[in-house]
Formats: C-alpha cells, sequence, structure tokens
C-alpha cells in the first residue's frame, strides 16, 4: 500500500467511548488526520482543538426553493410532487416548510411557470485546525437541521491519503453513519459490556455485514465479570476484538475535563501503537481473504 | 394527556436508564422508544409484543434497464450522488426517494416503490402500553419511523385516557431528534458532566428553543465533575431550563443495569431523586 490506512470508528450505541478511541489513538500516532463526522455532536475538539470555533472554517450550504407569486398560477405540480411534504398550498398560495425540504430541487424543476427559484441556506460548517503531527477537520450540523449526510459528504473531500487517516462516525446504523464509514479501508467497532452494548454491537454488526465492510471490536468499561457478554458473541461470529479500556473512575474523569488519557495513564501510547499495526495487520489479512 | 420527551444530545449519558426508572413511578402512562436506531428501552422493561407491522416508510428508486437508453439526465439531476456515473444505477443507500430522477427520465425507466425500512411493535410492559420499533440497519427514513411511534402512542393514549405519554428519544440533532420532539409538551434533557455532555447539551438547547418546547435538565452523574454540574446548572438557569433532579455515579445502577433490574427498586435515595422528576412534571404539567 503505498498510501495510508483509512480508519472509521463507530458504535451502536451513543456514549460507548467512540470519541475517546478516535482521539487517545491520534495523539498516539504520527502523521494523522482526524476527522470528526459525529457532526450531530462533535467532540473531538474538546480534546485536541478547544478552541476550534475561532480557528479556520467553511460553511455547508443547501438549496431552498422560493416561489415567484406573481409567475405562480397555484397549479399545484410542485405540491403534488414533494415526497416531503415541503410545499402546501394555502388559498392560491404556496408556502414552504425549510426544515423539512430536502433540497432536491424537484420542485422547480416541475413548475411549468417557472415560478421556483433557489437560495442558499447554511446546513452546517466545516473547522480546520493544523496541529503538530495531527491535521483536524471537524464537520458540525447547524441545530434545527436535519439532514447530516452533506456536512459529512464535504468533510470527506478534505481526506489526506498521505496522512493515517481517523474518522470518527456518528453512531448508529443510519444513513450519517454509512457516509462516514462506507470509502475507509477498515472499521473500529466500539462497545460496552453491557446488554444494552451488545444488543447496539449486533446492529452495527448486521450493517456492516450488508455493507461488506472490514472491521474488528474493541471494548470500552471492560469488566472482568461482564465482558463475556461482548466475547461470546463476538466468538460465535468470528469477529475480533483488539483492545480493552477498562471501566476506571480516573478515566472518566480525565475525559470530563478534556484531557486524553493516553498522556496521563502510563503504557496507553504504546497499547495505542500497538493497537496500529494489530489494526493494519488485520486489515491486510482481510484483503488478502478477500482477493482468494 | 401531556406528552414528555427524554433527550440527551449526547448518547450515554443515561437517558433510557433515566426513562425506564422514571416510567415506574408514573401513572397511566404510555410508553414509546423513539431510539429507532438502536432501541434498548424493552432490554430494561421487557415487555410482550401484542403485534407487529411491517413499516414501509421510505421510497426508493427502481429501474428498468430495458427501457434505459443511458442518457444520464438522472445522473445530472440528481443532488445525492445516488446514480453511479459509469452506469447510471441507483445507489439505494444513497437515494433518498425524491423522485427527481422519475421526472427527467424521458424513457420512464425510473419509478418510485416503496420499501420495508422497520418493523413496528404494539406492546405490553409491567408500567403500560409501549410502542417500539426497530429500523432495518442501514435503512433511511428515522424520522419517519419515529413519527410512526408517535403517532400510534398517542392514538392509544387518546383512546385508553391516559395521562402521560413517555418518549425515548434518540441522541443527536438530526432527523429522529427533531421528530421525536415534534408535538411533544416537554422535553427532558439528560445529561453528564462533562466537556463533551456539556457541549452537547447547549446544541440540543439550541434545538428545543428553536422548536420552542419548554424543558427541564436531569444531571446524571453529577459528581463525577462537581465543577462542570455547577456550570451546567447556571447555564440552564439563564435558558430558563429548570433542574428536575441530578443522579450520583453511582455503582448501584451500574448493578443495577446488569441484572436488568431498576435502580428505584434497589435503593431508596436514588427513589427519592427520581420522585422529585415526578412532583416537578406533576406540577409543571398540571397532571393530577
Amino acid at each position: 500500500m503505498s498510501q495510508e490506512l483509512s480508519l472509521s470508528i463507530l458504535s451502536g450505541k451513543g456514549g460507548t467511548g467512540k470519541t475517546t478511541l478516535a482521539v487517545n489513538l491520534a495523539l498516539a500516532l504520527d502523521n494523522v488526520q482526524l476527522l470528526d463526522a459525529d457532526v450531530e455532536e462533535p467532540n473531538d475538539y474538546l480534546f485536541v482543538s478547544p478552541k476550534i470555533g475561532e480557528k479556520e472554517k467553511e460553511s455547508v450550504m443547501r438549496l431552498i426553493p422560493e416561489v415567484n407569486d406573481e409567475k405562480c398560477t397555484a397549479c399545484r405540480k410542485c405540491v403534488d410532487f414533494c415526497e416531503y411534504n415541503a410545499l402546501a398550498m394555502m388559498l392560491d398560495k404556496v408556502l414552504i416548510f425549510e426544515e423539512v425540504c430536502h433540497s432536491c430541487g424537484g420542485c422547480k424543476i416541475v413548475c411549468p411557470e417557472n415560478a421556483i427559484t433557489e437560495k442558499e441556506k447554511e446546513l452546517g460548517k466545516l473547522y480546520h485546525d493544523s496541529l503538530d503531527n495531527l491535521d483536524f477537520w471537524q464537520g458540525e450540523l447547524n441545530p434545527g437541521e436535519e439532514k447530516a449526510v452533506p456536512v459529512i459528504e464535504k468533510l470527506k473531500t478534505k481526506i489526506d491519503h498521505d496522512k493515517k487517516v481517523i474518522i470518527d462516525s456518528p453512531p448508529g446504523t443510519t444513513c450519517p453513519t454509512i457516509e462516514a464509514i462506507i470509502d475507509t479501508d477498515f472499521t473500529i467497532v466500539v462497545t460496552e459490556p453491557s446488554t444494552f452494548g451488545l444488543h447496539d454491537l449486533k446492529m452495527v454488526v448486521e450493517m456492516l455485514n450488508n455493507l461488506d465492510q472490514d472491521f474488528a471490536v474493541i471494548i470500552n468499561r471492560s469488566e472482568s465479570d461482564a465482558d463475556y457478554l461482548i466475547e461470546d458473541y463476538c466468538q460465535e461470529n468470528g469477529i475480533n476484538i483488539l483492545l480493552k479500556i477498562p471501566f476506571s473512575r480516573k478515566i472518566a474523569e480525565l475525559y470530563s475535563n478534556g484531557n486524553p488519557f493516553v498522556y496521563e495513564l502510563e503504557g496507553w501510547e504504546e497499547k495505542f501503537k500497538t493497537l496500529y499495526r494489530d489494526i493494519i495487520e488485520e486489515a491486510l489479512n482481510n484483503e488478502r481473504n478477500n482477493s482468494n | 394527556m401531556k406528552e414528555i420527551t427524554v433527550i440527551s444530545g449526547k448518547g450515554g449519558t443515561g437517558k433510557t436508564t433515566f426513562t425506564a426508572n422514571l416510567a415506574s413511578l408514573l401513572d397511566n402512562l404510555v410508553l414509546g422508544d423513539c431510539d429507532v436506531d438502536a432501541p434498548n428501552l424493552h432490554l430494561l422493561l421487557n415487555p410482550v409484543n401484542k403485534s407487529k407491522e411491517t413499516y414501509r416508510g421510505a421510497k426508493l428508486a427502481i429501474k428498468n434497464q430495458n427501457r434505459c437508453i443511458d442518457c444520464g439526465k438522472c445522473y445530472d439531476y440528481c443532488r445525492y450522488n445516488a446514480i453511479t456515473a459509469d452506469d447510471f444505477q441507483v445507489n439505494n443507500l444513497k437515494c433518498e426517494g425524491c423522485g427527481v430522477c422519475v421526472e427527467v427520465c424521458p424513457t420512464k425507466a425510473l419509478k418510485l416503490e416503496s420499501i420495508e425500512t422497520g418493523s413496528l411493535y404494539q406492546a405490553e410492559s409491567k408500567f403500560g402500553d409501549m410502542i417500539h420499533a426497530r429500523l432495518i440497519p442501514g435503512a433511511d427514513t428515522s424520522g419517519k419511523l419515529v413519527s410512526e411511534v408517535k403517532k400510534k402512542a398517542s392514538e392509544i393514549a387518546n383512546r385508553k385516557n391516559k395521562d402521560w405519554i413517555l418518549i425515548d428519544g434518540s441522541p443527536g440533532i438530526g432527523c429522529p431528534v427533531i421528530a421525536s420532539l415534534s408535538g411533544s409538551d416537554m422535553a427532558i434533557l439528560v445529561t453528564e458532566p462533562t466537556l463533551s455532555g456539556f457541549s452537547d447539551l447547549k446544541r440540543v438547547i439550541e434545538v428545543v428553543k428553536h422548536f420552542k418546547i419548554p424543558a427541564g435538565l436531569v444531571i446524571n452523574k453529577y459528581d463525577l465533575n462537581e465543577e462542570i454540574s455547577e456550570k451546567i446548572k447556571s447555564y440552564c438557569r439563564k435558558e430558563d431550563i429548570d433542574l428536575l433532579t441530578k443522579i450520583p455515579y453511582s455503582r448501584i445502577i451500574v448493578e443495577s443495569l446488569k441484572r436488568g433490574e431498576l435502580f428505584v427498586d434497589n435503593d431508596q435515595d436514588l427513589r427519592k431523586r427520581m420522585l422529585k422528576v415526578k412532583s416537578h412534571l406533576t406540577k409543571i404539567m398540571e397532571v393530577e
């Protein structure tokens, strides 16, 4: 491989430690690009670039229709066309509900009077910060907006394959998550040893298998009397567990203050470096198996 | 009848655990799990499913290859990059079912079809009727399925003359969250005293304000970082959001969860803290 590996970090359930892993792994390695694609609730910045709001930024826009009432003949074609009920007719006037509009542009196409034009509306933002050894990008969805995918698409245009790419994905199994992981070489699923964690892990695994995406699991908040929940499932399904991060109030406290624990707890920098080597090996193995 | 939606912004702050425990304390209620992406409430409440419906929420463009003349108009007009550039096929993962390709196709090679995107369950838990759903992993339109869960819950609540609808929402601020908040009388924001929790809380507060929904605050694991807990409290006071209760970082909660039990049944102090929420809600919502 001439270019570096691209890695996405994912969890089914929120709050299992996706950010913890993404940030600490990124800080333990050299020549890294970290992209926070959890655009609804981006948190990586708290650990690597707390003042990200003051850094370089660009807008992500979407298009919203506007109706010229003088040209409109109230034919209703736009209202009938819209699959999202974003347009309605009231007293021969077309009303537009910007929040539910998906910006598909269909209303403009079907209008026989050319009465519809489009205006730009800000959907979200990208932020950028260059740190030593770490190129950091963050996508952010504006509150009140629904559609995270275009922000993630724009964020992905910033990917630099000469660097070790780490994408912190949105939790779950829906479209924003898929957009964040779909072009990466390998996915790490972070889970925790609880019935919730296991349930949501299964959903993620189902999605990853549907996508044919290579992945392995990391257990966060690991506890010797509970890990079997995840271990048994992974063993039955031939899934590798690459690392366990212990349940620890100390780690939780460091996290609460935005301190990456890789700097504070001895031995973890080396553990994350080893983890990365294991990931590369796992990814290469899968590649070999797939080509056989 | 009042509808309360529990959300958190950040995932993993204890939203579902809180919802289940609160449900055990409220009388005459209907429950709805709107975290259709990762539904967990049923794991704590073990409801018995009474009926299951297939949910066909999304539409997808379907192509009839025989009619296609490779003109590429669908590709030119699709704003979701859902038509492949080389052979003009529909990428199901990206298609939003808007119908633009159907409209511009000169040979009618494309049409929209409803597809199955999840299942909706009507169930009975020991605290009352419960509606929950499961989205097919990878399916779009979680927002629509959320609306469906809420519609069912409110139908039952109306028919049976219930006092409360308690909704477990999803993390984040995007489409399923907005759908779960829509029409609610109040939002309960469950947060934790971490910088991430606080940062996410501020974003979720912007959303509830945007949609003009009154909100109350719950700080879970408040003693993990009392300094940040205080900051959260004063931030919320300025935003006119009352503190409903504080819950400690507690081993009892972790152990209760492991055994699939409710923490209000295992500790009197925790129970009192949850009863505070009930009395707040009863007062604010003027439910007898």
